[in-house]
């Protein structure tokens, strides 16, 4: 069984994803990935699917990573890593490798919760031995902040924008973490980077799982979320704080939530601070708000009542 | 010295992949190539292949698992059909622009719509530009030697790129036919050891596969493939004359039938070449000086030597069992005729559309185009130079 490190020895092992990367300042994706990747102690082969992380990090003839890596396309990290995984065992059981390695695929959420769902679930099915870590900053960001399935409610994006007639994005989010543990994997939880105790234990204990593990992760981003980059950690705490992402893990089917704020943070101040929320500030749309704060609140209220509580 | 055997082409497929043994297979069912995978996963459960067989859930996700399982570092192979193919587009390009030794099987099979699971080769016709080495069969015979070459060709060091080994849906998938199988050992020896190139196992060297490629490098690697695909010509050659030194039966670019001296000649790939050999058997016995150019390979195009074989000729029918809409002529069409067009006094051409979506194509067929090209040489006249042909008017 995986135990939790110290920030200490987190900080002893090597560096995997080195500087000199292009991903924004603030970025999300970096600061979750540093934290998994400080936090294994196997090898580990990743597979990324298109994204702002892929294409910031492995600019020819330059690489960040000082890991094997893997991309191919944009709805295919789950097939892509299954691959890998199962010349893995190919060649293990032939004697040609002796170490033991581990798998871990990265998407965002439009490469996991919209174009790359049927592959993940897929890759879930058959029952591979990998991780999949979705980075959800809820849109295409690195296209230009183009509305995900991920998306919040009333979100301003570039294909969703607030119109005169229409406000947002006009549909809820889609429950990914919910979908992905009905597929009754291993394991499947959500994590935050504000919080890197619980999302290394997290990412330790999917590690050891014997089967697919599914982590997502929030993932505050300065550029699509019109914050301050020094906003970042913040952000994604107050995510949780308000009960929007909440942390929990699903092991074989049982729920454990795994931070419960003392008091629910009114979802209104993480709205507020977002350029994209903005136009929620108008009092014409206080209703869209009281929507969004309902919808949490029965959310979480599900959520409890699924862990037993 | 193998042994004769009546089976149908997708077992002869099935046998080979079976003595191939590769590390990992991907697929996806789907007629008329179902029966491939249906009869590897027998062998797979029954231990006779130590193949790690991953059964995804469609054929984008065979040719991705086929990516990061071959950039991994061994041996891999797949085999589809028409929509598979298409469904797999995207990933085709990235196996061959990542330079891996992918071995696909295509049956060839008409592509939606109308729906059809008849033969034409609008399928693998459709990726002729993915940077994939194509191999056509004539018969289960052939397919089978293709398939165990096609290892040797993507493996070579400076080919490095996947290979399609085409056989026809049903007239050869379903058809019984009397062939040979190597022993299993002849194969294994054949293909030998496989050897990984900057594969993405190698932990102690951490390999990135699958980087951005800008305006100051994308050039480059796409000006490598082509490269590549030329060295594949000189490999293909020593791969089917070594093969035929094991077999008996050697391989070249394509096959010449009587065209010597042919004054006519028909071009037409895969099954559809048997039923022209019969007619040029029967048209030399009238004394017309008939002739057949089979392809093998498509790609890479072998055309300074198509020209040499058809520059003597004075018409020649190129036959697809493709269309590229709005074009002069079906795939193969142009390219020949583009061969030939540095050769001094080049022979009329012509090209026919013939066979799609499994429609019979027969000796009377074959007939109506010798005789139209008698008539060519004898007037120097093309009355179409394109036309569907085995179709209603």
């Amino acid at each position: 069984m995986a135990e939790p490190l110290s920030i200490k020895e987190l900080a002893k092992s090597e560096e995997l994803l080195v500087g000199g990367h292009r991903l924004c300042p603030g970025c999300g994706h970096s600061i979750i990935l540093r934290q998994m990747l400080h936090a294994s102690e196997y090898p580990l082969v990743l597979a990324m699917s298109t994204g702002c992380l892929e294409v910031c990090t492995t600019i020819y003839p330059y690489t960040s990573w000082k890991t094997p890596w893997i991309h191919s396309a944009f709805e295919n990290a789950a097939a892509t890593i299954t691959g890998v995984e199962t010349m893995y065992r190919a060649l293990k059981k032939k004697g040609k490798i002796d170490k033991d390695v581990k798998f871990v695929a990265v998407g965002g959420d439009g490469g996991t919760y919209d174009i790359g769902l049927q592959s993940l679930s897929g890759a879930f099915e058959r029952g591979h031995n990998f991780v999949y870590v979705c980075t959800d900053n809820g849109a295409y960001m690195n296209t230009g902040t183009q509305r995900s399935s991920a998306t919040p409610f009333a979100a301003d994006t570039t294909t969703s924008p607030v119109g005169k007639k229409i406000i947002g994005k006009q549909q809820e989010r889609k429950n990914l973490t919910k979908i992905a543990a009905a597929h009754d994997i291993p394991y499947a939880a959500q994590a935050s980077p504000h919080n890197w105790k619980d999302l290394t234990m997290k990412f330790r204990k999917a590690l050891e799982i014997d089967g697919p593990a599914f982590l997502n992760v929030v993932s505050p981003c300065p550029r699509g979320w019109r914050t301050d980059a020094s906003e970042t950690v913040n952000l994604a705490k107050m995510a949780v704080d308000s009960c929007y992402w909440p942390l929990y893990e699903v092991e074989n089917g049982k729920i454990t939530i795994n931070y419960k704020p003392k008091e629910k943070v009114p979802i209104f101040e993480w709205l507020k601070v977002q350029g994209r929320f903005k136009h929620l500030l108008k009092p014409e749309n206080e209703g869209l708000v009281k929507m969004f704060q309902d919808k949490i609140d029965r959310d979480w209220e599900d959520l409890q009542k699924r862990a037993g509580e | 010295m193998g042994k004769t055997m009546a089976i149908t082409g997708n077992i002869a497929i099935a046998i080979a992949m079976k003595q191939i043994n590769p590390d990992v297979v991907a697929a996806y069912p789907i007629t008329p190539s179902t029966e491939i995978v249906q009869q590897f996963s027998s062998y797979v459960a029954d231990g006779a292949v130590d193949t790690e067989y991953i059964a995804v859930e469609s054929e984008h996700s065979a040719m991705s698992a086929c990516i990061g399982a071959s950039a991994g570092g061994g041996r891999v192979m797949t085999a589809t059909s028409s929509q598979g193919l298409a469904f797999m587009w995207e990933m085709l390009y990235i196996a061959a622009g990542y330079r891996l030794p992918i071995v696909l099987v295509c049956v060839n099979r008409a592509l939606s719509a109308p729906i059809n699971i008849h033969c034409d080769h609008s399928d693998s016709m459709g990726a002729r530009d993915a940077s994939w080495i194509q191999l056509y069969a004539e018969n289960a015979q052939e397919a089978y030697d293709n398939t165990i070459q096609a290892f040797r060709i993507a493996e070579e060091m400076d080919v490095r790129l996947p290979v399609m080994s085409c056989l026809d849906g049903f007239i050869i998938s379903h058809s019984i036919e009397n062939m040979t199988i190597l022993e299993d050992e002849e194969v294994r020896r054949f293909i030998g050891d496989y050897k990984p190139l900057n594969p993405l196992l190698d932990l102690e060297n951490p390999a990135t596969v699958g980087a951005i490629d800008l305006q100051d490098y994308y050039m480059e690697h796409k000006r490598q493939q082509h490269e590549a695909m030329l060295n594949a010509k000189k490999v293909i050659l020593s791969v089917g004359k070594e093969y035929g030194k094991l077999s008996g039966r050697s391989y070249g670019f394509f096959e010449e039938y009587r065209l010597d001296d042919a004054d006519v000649a028909i071009v037409v790939m895969s099954s559809a070449a048997g039923t022209v050999k019969d007619i040029v058997d029967e048209y030399r016995s009238k004394g017309i000086k008939a002739g057949l150019l089979k392809p093998r390979v498509f790609r890479p195009f072998p055309a300074e030597e198509i020209a040499d074989a058809l520059k003597n000729t004075k018409a020649v029918a190129v036959l697809d069992r493709a269309d590229s809409f709005g074009a002069s002529g079906g795939p193969l069409f142009p390219e020949f005729r583009s061969a030939l067009y540095d050769v001094p006094n080049p022979p009329k051409m012509i090209n026919k559309i013939f066979g799609l979506g499994g429609r019979d194509f027969g000796p009377d067929d074959v007939r109506g185009v010798f005789d139209e090209l008698v008539a060519i040489k004898d007037t120097g006249k093309i009355k179409s130079l394109k036309e569907y042909i085995t179709v209603r008017e």
